[in-house]
């Protein structure tokens, strides 16, 4: 099957900091591909990558065939317009209402008559539940609803390739199933592609097609989501079941315990 | 001791070594902002949305302290021209200080700190919860979709702030002194008639007032759109927009004076 998105030895740095390295990755048309790992682990400087936003400091990104690094300003532009992406908190508009919201892109970039666009826009926010607070303003929805509509204006231009950055954080257990549930059905029914960075294992694995476990900047494993609940590989292991010791240590590195409590004297 | 100096060395080195940096980002911001204007005026109604929010609604100080320093203006310009019994130039004292200075500066000075802070925290907390990082996303250009309209807004509200809070203020003087004192009204207005010239006075108050919105709007948006996107970046970046662009509308009046009226 023809790849979509194809990440092909790349490393990133940032000023001096490796933040990327070697990273190999396909993600097939039609299928949702999810990224996972701990928090600062290059999960979402993977996503700008491949929307173009930060160029690689070695090997490539190609989205649709072509790579992103050679790509103008306008060409950048042209290539996002088929791309939707979710933010961790929405990123709405504040001031603008759910309506105006999803209507921006449709508004931005068709030239269509604002009958269409307002059935078009009615239609996004079907598709996410919400068609019912069109009028509202985004401060007088719940966090999992903001999300929800900015679900419908990332899809709003109909998406070849949606892409959600933490889609799960801080939502209440309703909210998260909601949206998983939506993932899904929204990439099956628009025929889209679709990249979820998250570290909710058990909620996502069942939504999604393929996985792949990012440690401290590269691909440690990668699977079906079978593969990865059979997995024996102990990183892997642990951050299926959560376990609080294991190859990721709990403690951040740091000097040692006695001597920052002035338990014992320094050497010297 | 060496190293010591060594360190301040490299501390004053790397400060000016980030100002000229950042004057460098500013300028290419602004000339950026300049260069995608075309939307603003394309489409006018984003613009007139600014010129709502920056002018419209900042209306009510410039008016209200317009007024009043006119009333301040008239009281103690006819406390002074009594004694040498021109009581009746006062009209022209008023309108001369209004037009030509205070005018335009304690407007800049009011909109700095009404609509130019405003402007900030809103650039700035755009910012911060991913606003512009979304309409990036999205394919639409921030800099002439945010920035450029709220420039163009900020530049066109202010010098009709600045004429509005000189209206009001000649006003104020003359409730003071006329309505109040009871000056003679013929001569209060005719020799402010005769006296203030629409080239000289007039049009360099315009001109200054442009100069002094292109300051402060620029200076304003540069500092949000630059803040750092949390709670104290907004915050300094606030503070800096009403800091920067005080000093620069009192530097660049005395400058402007200094070619504008040389003992002409």
């Amino acid at each position: 099957m023809e790849n979509l998105v194809e990440v092909k030895d790349v490393s990133f740095t940032y000023d001096v900091r490796p933040v990327l390295q070697r990273i190999n990755m396909t993600v097939p048309r039609g299928k949702v591909v999810t990224i996972m790992g701990l928090s600062g682990c290059g999960k979402t400087t993977l996503l700008r990558l491949i929307a173009g936003w930060l160029k690689p400091t070695a090997g490539e990104v190609r989205v649709a065939g072509r790579a992103t690094h050679e790509l103008t300003h306008d060409e950048i532009y042209e290539m996002r317009r088929k791309m939707g992406m979710l933010f961790q908190f929405g990123a709405l508009f504040t001031d603008m209402s759910v309506f105006d919201n999803v209507a921006f892109p449709l508004r931005e970039h068709t030239g269509l008559p604002e009958s269409m666009i307002r059935d078009l826009v009615m239609m996004k926010l079907h598709a996410v539940g919400l068609r019912g607070v069109h009028r509202r303003m985004p401060a007088e929805l719940s966090g999992g609803m903001q999300r929800r509509v900015a679900l419908a204006r990332a899809i709003a231009l109909d998406p070849l390739l949606i892409m959600y950055d933490e889609p799960f954080t801080a939502l209440d257990p309703i909210s998260f199933s909601a949206i998983g549930h939506v993932i899904r059905r929204l990439n099956d029914t628009l025929g889209a592609t679709s990249i979820v960075v998250t570290h909710d294992v058990q909620e996502t694995l069942p939504i999604v097609d393929y996985v792949y476990f990012m440690s401290d900047g590269a691909v440690v494993a990668q699977g079906t989501p079978d593969d990865i609940r059979n997995s024996r590989e102990p990183f892997v292991h642990q951050f299926v079941w959560g376990e609080i010791d294991g190859p990721m240590a709990f403690h951040y590195p740091g000097a040692p315990y006695r001597e920052e409590l002035r338990l014992e004297p320094a050497h010297g | 001791m060496v190293e010591r100096a060594v360190r301040g060395l490299r501390v004053v080195g790397h400060r000016v070594v980030n100002s000229v940096w950042r004057l460098g980002y500013a300028s290419r911001f602004f000339s950026l902002t300049l260069l995608k204007s075309a939307t603003s005026f394309r489409r006018f109604h984003l613009t007139i949305k600014e010129i709502y929010f920056t002018g419209v609604l900042s209306l009510i100080i410039i008016i209200v302290s317009g007024l009043f320093v006119g009333m301040v203006l008239g009281l103690q310009g006819y406390e002074t021209l009594q004694k040498y019994g021109s009581a009746e130039a006062v009209g022209t004292l008023v309108a001369l200080s209004l037009t030509r200075e205070l005018g335009p500066v304690v407007a800049a000075l009011l909109f700095a700190s009404r609509a130019g802070s405003a402007m900030t925290a809103e650039i700035g907390l755009m910012k911060a919860t991913e606003q512009i990082a979304a309409m990036e996303m999205m394919a639409v250009d921030p800099i002439a979709r945010v920035i450029g309209p709220r420039f163009w807004g900020g530049v066109i509200s202010m010098p009709l702030l600045a004429a509005m809070f000189s209206a009001v203020g000649v006003f104020g003087g003359y409730l003071i002194t006329v309505v109040l004192i009871g000056v003679d009204e013929g001569a209060f207005w005719s020799q402010m008639q005769n006296a203030v010239d629409f080239r000289q006075d007039i049009v360099n108050g315009v001109i200054k007032s442009v100069v002094f919105g292109v300051a402060v709007t620029a200076i304003a948006l540069f500092e949000g759109y630059d803040a750092p996107p949390t709670a104290e970046g907004v915050s300094g970046a606030t503070t800096r927009t009403v800091v920067t662009s005080s000093l620069a509308i009192l530097g660049l009046d005395f400058v402007l004076t200094a070619f504008m009226f040389r003992g002409a």
